[in-house]
């Protein structure tokens, strides 16, 4: 099917939703490309290129509207949909939430929508995630552009001027883009602090190198849809105080609390803004959502009275066009292919798909948004199993363990029968015994101290050991008899393949180990 | 007065034996010490010899006209022992790694096959004393036992031996009512140690004798044959511990004390070696002893389906040199296709460019207890990057790519789900990494006969092939992009 990207309507938008190298994998799906005469230039990727690809360049809008599938990064005009065929495909990102007239739109138009904010947050949906991946764009950034702004070095030095303190980042909310941001900074050498109201991202938050801080008493909910809630009063207050202290050491804020489709929670009051140190910035990543910073103003930087700089671009991932192109770009192409299983340029929308029926907000002439809800956690313990277990598997029966009583008469009972037994034995039979009881013990508890790596080795030196049996063969071997002499002969002989191999071979294999 | 002076320096000899071994397997302890723990075997095993071999020449020196018997039996014994010591050490030289199971389990049928002959030897010693109306039958029984356990483990170890390199095949053997066989096998040896120890007859005893080491030989046979090739690691060890016991029977039949410490820190070792193999596939002993696994075709788990992805050594090659730490979950298949060295090279490699590169080793990996760590080590991959399952396992979400070797039920996350037949066994949890790639040569389900569902997860990549050229096709893909990276390096 024929493919189009267009040129992007709005002129602050700098992404493209296809470079040249994933125009070469949507063509290896059997799809005919066609891109838009300017389309990739402000992200640095000039026609020719595309062409170079194998894209063929229009210069008509309307064609590329009309076009089987498009593929776009914001939403389009009305103009556009209108230029849109019946039955047609349009992927990009849509925001149903926020805009229901333009959902109408769509279905009205008899477009299939697919919108790219809505990818579910399941393990097989990750490789097409396009918010996670311009979150991390975002957060990476967020950083950027607070290091521009900010006036001193991030990472600690000691100089012959004088000592530099490193900066304090304190980044609130750790999704995506806040790890993204917790990387960056750690990257450039800040003490990076990082907080959210979801506990299970504190083992993340140090895996990047940040510390994880949490309001002490306060029950944290476990987020069940991968997304963090909004939090109850308690915990809202024992929240505040928290930002209230770490925003008046921090050189750096970043906020990324922004909850989809909703506006985003102010977390931080003028108040805690006056507090916060001259030359201080904060950047809000949630500015699109209002902010969550009171003081932030959408799509603006500006300085505070007390020399504090709020960045609140809305349009991070847009500043960074060739990186966003580029995993935008490569987003579409994996859903492309999970669409063209056969690799043969034919689209199949298969709404039985979790995916697709998620992402999905209008099909043939029906809108299908809001779709069925799909739980799958990002993080807790028991990951929901996503096929039902047809089986039916019928739960095991909870193992009874044994009863004490069970092990101790399975060690007296032999041992009261021993000391019958030995009414009728000879004394030197019990003096054996006693060397062969102490000699397991002895056994037992030096193999269980034996490294793990070394039982290969164990085994060929009790193999070496237990050629001991030669000592009864050599003690036989000076036997009158000579049936006995000749069986003790070959008792000596196998019996020293065994020492000596076993010794010889244990040996090799041990100056074999090293360390690194 | 030197002969009481001989005999105790023979008796401290012993007893210092048998201290020199306690400290063999003491020094096994860990990687550091282990070289020491061998020379105090060696060093105990010469003593033992030394004393065994003064204790019966200054016994049948006393005999009269014992000059000629002396040499003689000197002669024999320096014959022997220089044979058996030249086949042991050309074995022990030219064995490859992957060939340790074999040789173990081979030495493991020596050691049987001498407590059979010890026992023969005993018992014909013992028989003009029977004449003369001295029946001891204490010492009968012992004779008895040491000659059921040494066969047992005799047949069974050659059985192991011929599954593990493949002259048997490694199918188990499941003869309808095999376990009433064994069971009857048990009962009639009861029958015949009774009556043997009970009627002081040549008569009665030869019959007794044969019959019972006929008996034990096929009970060695089919105990061994009924055990599938994967479950050989518990079949090996568990004859490691026989050959102890065989030992400790040995020692009471003779009375020498050396030879039953000796016998019960082996058997020791063997049942605790043989209970680690078990408790690492959550079977009990007892189930893998009566054999049969894997082929009852009682897979109760649902089928799979799903995508499977594939993926190619080039594009492997450039995840590996993305990657920050790769962890390696070699198996069987590993050895099987003798790819420990090109896998010890591509370790090597990605070391060198920074990647942390480490090795996850479940205990049943492999055909013997501690196998994989022998392979690698002998392809030179240093100790302290191969870690235990219990080590690793914890690791594998920070980790980015997981290497999936010629392993399959050691690395399936079905073990979690009550339903499967191998549910319970501890596994190596490699599917929580961002991406695994599994070394398969086709879709076969592993020894357990279970489908695994590791295969269709999404960050689940498999590379068919050889494991040994899918690795060797890695490391040149590697050379490939090499220059590219001193150059990056030269250009800053």
């Amino acid at each position: 099917m024929q493919i189009a990207i267009g040129r992007e309507a709005a002129p602050e938008e700098r992404r493209v939703a296809a470079t040249p190298a994933t125009v070469t994998k949507l063509r290896a799906l059997g799809h005919e490309v066609l891109v838009e005469a300017g389309a990739g230039e402000r992200a640095s990727q000039p026609d020719a290129a595309y062409a170079e690809a194998g894209a063929r360049i229009s210069p008509d809008p309307a064609e590329i509207w009309g076009s089987d599938i498009v593929l776009a990064v914001d939403k389009p005009t009305p103009e556009q949909v209108a230029m849109m065929r019946a039955g047609a495909v349009l992927v990009t990102f849509l925001q149903p939430a926020q805009y229901p007239q333009l959902v109408e739109a769509l279905r009205a138009q008899g477009v299939t929508a697919l919108a790219m904010d809505m990818v579910p947050r399941i393990s097989r949906a990750q490789s097409l995630d396009a918010l996670s991946s311009m979150a991390n764009i975002s957060g990476y950034r967020a950083v950027i552009e607070a290091a521009s702004r900010f006036g001193r070095f991030f990472t600690g030095q000691v100089t012959a001027a004088g000592k530099v303190p490193p900066a304090n980042v304190f980044v609130i909310g750790t999704g995506v883009a806040g790890l993204a941001a917790i990387g960056a900074a750690n990257g450039l050498g800040a003490q990076v602090r990082a907080t959210d109201v979801r506990p299970e991202t504190a083992e993340q938050v140090r895996s990047m190198g940040a510390e994880f801080i949490a309001p002490r008493d306060v029950q944290q909910e476990v987020s069940s849809d991968g997304y963090a809630k909004e939090t109850s009063a308690d915990a809202a207050a024992a929240f505040a105080e928290l930002y209230a202290a770490q925003t008046a050491q921090a050189d750096i804020v970043i906020t990324t609390a922004a909850i989809p489709g909703r506006p985003s929670p102010r977390l931080i009051t003028a108040e805690m803004v006056a507090a916060m140190k001259p030359g201080s910035v904060i950047v809000d990543l949630a500015a699109l959502g209002g902010g969550n910073c009171e003081l932030t103003r959408p799509g603006e930087t500006f300085t505070t009275d007390n020399a504090v700089t709020i960045v609140g671009w809305t349009d991070m991932p847009s500043r960074l066009p060739g990186q966003s192109s580029q995993l935008y770009g490569t987003n579409l192409v994996n859903l492309l292919t999970l669409m063209t299983p056969a690799k043969d340029g034919e689209l199949v929308i298969d709404l039985d798909d979790v995916i697709i029926r998620t992402m999905c907000v209008a099909h043939d002439g029906t809108t299908m948004y809001p779709p069925p809800p799909v739980q799958v956690a990002a993080a807790p313990a028991p990951a929901a199993q996503e096929a039902p277990a047809a089986a039916a598997a019928e739960p095991a029966a909870p193992k009874q363990p044994k009863p004490w009583w069970i092990t101790y008469l399975a060690v007296v009972i032999p041992l009261l029968a021993f000391i019958v037994m030995s009414l009728t034995t000879p004394g030197s039979f019990l003096v054996h015994a006693w060397v062969f009881a102490l000699a397991v013990i002895v056994g037992y508890y030096v193999v269980w101290r034996v490294n793990h790596a070394l039982h290969t080795p164990l085994m060929s030196v009790t193999n070496a050991v237990s050629g001991i049996i030669v000592v009864g063969a050599i003690l036989q071997i000076t036997s009158e008899n000579p049936l006995v002499k000749a069986l003790a002969f070959c008792a000596v002989l196998i019996g020293t393949i065994n020492i000596v191999g076993g010794f010889a071979v244990t040996q090799r294999m041990l100056t074999m180990f090293r360390r690194g | 007065m030197l002969d009481t002076m001989l005999a105790n320096a023979t008796n401290a000899a012993y007893l210092a034996a048998a201290i020199l071994f306690v400290l063999a397997l003491a020094g096994l302890s860990t990687h550091e010490t282990s070289k020491m723990g061998n020379a105090f075997g060696i060093t105990g095993m010469a003593l033992a010899l030394g004393a065994a071999i003064t204790h019966a020449f200054t016994g049948a020196a006393q005999a009269e006209g014992a000059m000629t018997n002396l040499i003689v039996s000197a002669a024999l014994l320096v014959v022997a022992m220089l044979i058996g010591g030249a086949i042991g050490l050309w074995r022990a030289l030219k064995v490859e790694m992957t060939g340790m199971p074999e040789l173990v389990a081979l030495l493991h049928s020596f050691v049987g096959a001498a407590a059979v002959l010890v026992g023969y030897g005993s018992w014909i010693e013992s028989l003009p004393a029977q004449a003369l109306g001295h029946v001891d039958a204490l010492h009968l029984v012992e004779v008895f036992l040491g000659v059921l356990i040494g066969a047992v483990t005799l047949t069974g170890s050659l059985v192991a031996y011929g599954k593990l390199n493949g002259r048997l095949p490694s199918k188990p053997l499941t003869l309808p009512a095999r376990n009433l066989m064994n069971a009857a096998a048990l009962v009639i040896a009861l029958v015949l140690g009774v009556v043997f120890a009970a009627v002081p007859s040549l008569w009665v005893q030869i019959p007794c004798l044969l019959a019972i080491t006929v008996i034990a030989l096929a009970l060695g046979i089919h105990l061994v044959a009924a055990i599938g090739g994967a479950d050989m690691p518990v079949v090996v060890s568990m004859l490691n511990s026989y050959s102890g016991w065989a030992a400790a029977a040995a020692g009471f039949m003779l009375g020498i004390d050396v030879l039953i410490v000796t016998g019960a820190l082996v058997g020791a070792s063997g049942a605790i070696l043989s209970y680690i193999m078990c408790r690492a596939m959550n079977r009990s002993f007892v189930s893998v002893i009566l054999g049969g696994f894997g082929n009852d075709g009682s897979s109760a788990a649902a089928e799979v389906d799903g995508e499977i992805h594939e993926t190619s050594a080039a594009d492997l090659a450039a995840d590996l040199l993305q990657a920050r730490s790769v962890v390696i979950a070699p198996g069987y298949g590993m050895a099987v296709a003798q790819a420990q060295y090109p896998v010890a090279d591509l370790t090597q490699r990605l070391r060198d460019r920074g990647v942390e590169v480490r090795f996850g080793i479940h205990p049943v990996a492999g055909r013997l207890p501690g196998h994989m760590n022998v392979l690698l080590a002998e392809a030179k991959v240093p100790y302290d990057i191969v870690l235990e399952m219990d080590e690793i396992n914890d690791d594998f979400a920070k980790t980015d790519v997981v290497l999936v070797i010629g392993a399959n039920d050691t690395v399936n996350p079905a073990a979690s789900d009550p339903g499967s037949p191998i549910a319970g066994m501890p596994v190596l949890r490699v599917w929580e990494a961002k991406q695994v790639v599994v070394f398969k040569r086709g879709m076969s389900a592993g020894y357990a006969g279970v489908q695994n569902p590791l295969f269709f997860e999404d960050n689940t990549q498999m590379l068919f092939g050889d494991a040994k050229a899918s690795v060797q096709a890695i490391l040149s893909a590697l050379d490939a992009a090499a220059p590219a990276a001193p150059a990056a390096a030269g250009a800053r």
